[in-house]
């Protein structure tokens, strides 16, 4: 085919069965015009070298599997065109600030922790018995969460974000702003139960609002806002219950 | 992990904004009028004189002024420097931190309040 082109895809290798420390290994990548580097990372596992792992699914941004740094920028490989890099070479590596599990394969267990302390699902004090119908909600109520709600849990965010890079107890962009988008469903009841782990050092506050989680987001969820909005209404909940001691805090 | 609402953060997080917004928007004005808008003559010198400034000082709703602009940013700095200096690598300070950063807003209020209310 007169469209194809050759790359230089440089991968990082760890195979802890074998060596201590990760390595790299290059690879050349005969590529069509509409290949995207998941494309070059799968025709590398079916036609040259079957031992490298990775993880992906869908194939088109909806999944969140196949977060990687390429050319050391956090990226769904699934939508960084070939092209765009060509003719340099392309640098593929695991999400930093996540341990290796093996090649391109990192350990999601720290984030998967904390998407469950956050409780993201809608939490009612009680449930309505399933006769009397749906919770309704007007289209201004879905507008108030909906940008949140679409996160897929890629994690480009923590990769992007140097608080969490340092601070690896951050509960982080993804998982607090999920957390903010069942607190502003107007059918959830649960922000007293999602408060202590928001509102906690570990939360909201040790956010210093660098905003690169929001510059990463391929879903354009915009942590970095959601973290913002809870501080405000954290810091003027508080102000109101120091001043009205005897108010509601709910 | 045993997350604990933290119920001092959002004080200093308040004072850390509002400093933020006074010195975005009202400082900067101080600079124009008094550094540039005089010196170009696009202002008065006299209105801005040292004795008409002193003047003015005996109205407490402008010593109330000066105190609103001087105190919050000095907390909206202290926040700055404290997560600034524990993410340049003084995180083992980090315990330490706010008591030095939000300590020497403090003292520095006490100065503001002390200049503006006692001395003038």
């Amino acid at each position: 085919m007169s469209d194809l082109r050759t790359i230089k895809i440089t991968v990082l290798r760890y195979r802890p069965e074998e060596e201590d420390a990760p390595t790299e290994q290059t690879y050349d990548v005969e590529f069509r015009d509409d290949w995207v580097v998941l494309d070059a990372l799968n025709h590398i596992k079916d036609h040259i070298d079957g031992t490298l792992s990775f993880r992906w699914s869908c194939r088109m941004g909806v999944c969140g599997s196949c977060g990687m740094m390429v050319n050391g920028e956090p990226k769904l490989t699934c939508a960084a065109m070939l092209r765009d890099y060509y003719p340099n070479e392309v640098r593929v590596e695991p999400l930093v600030n996540f341990p290796i599990v093996r090649d391109l394969v990192i350990d999601m267990t720290d984030f998967m922790d904390k998407l469950k302390a956050v409780k993201p699902w809608i939490i009612r004090e009680e449930e309505k018995p399933v006769s009397e119908g749906e919770y309704l909600q007007t289209p201004d109520q879905l507008k108030d969460y909906k940008q949140f709600s679409q996160c897929i849990n890629c994690m480009l965010c923590y990769a992007a974000c140097p608080v969490y890079g340092l601070e690896h107890d951050f509960v982080g962009p993804a998982a607090i702003a999920l957390g903010h988008r069942y607190n502003l469903d107007s059918r959830d009841e649960g922000n007293q139960q999602r408060q202590h782990v928001i509102a906690s050092k570990e939360g909201i506050w040790e956010c210093t609002y660098v905003g690169e989680c929001s510059v990463v987001c391929p879903k354009h969820v915009d942590p970095a806002e959601a973290i913002q909005q809870t501080k405000v209404a954290t810091t003027t909940n508080r102000f109101k219950s120091l001043v009205m001691p005897w108010g509601n805090k709910k | 992990m045993n997350y604990k609402e933290h119920k001092s953060e959002p004080f200093w997080w308040g004072m850390f904004s509002q400093g933020g917004v006074i010195a975005a928007l009202l400082i900067p004005i101080h600079i124009f009028l008094g550094g540039i808008a005089v010196h170009l003559g696009l202002i008065d010198a006299e209105l801005m004189s040292h004795e008409r400034l002193t003047d003015l000082l005996q109205n407490p709703l402008v010593k109330l002024y000066l105190c609103v602009l001087l105190i919050f940013p000095l907390y909206h700095a202290a926040h700055r420097i404290r997560f600034t200096l524990a993410e340049i690598g003084l995180h083992s300070l980090a315990k330490v931190l706010p008591f030095l950063c939000y300590g020497g807003a403090l003292l520095g209020t006490a100065a503001v309040l002390y200049i503006l209310w006692i001395l003038l």
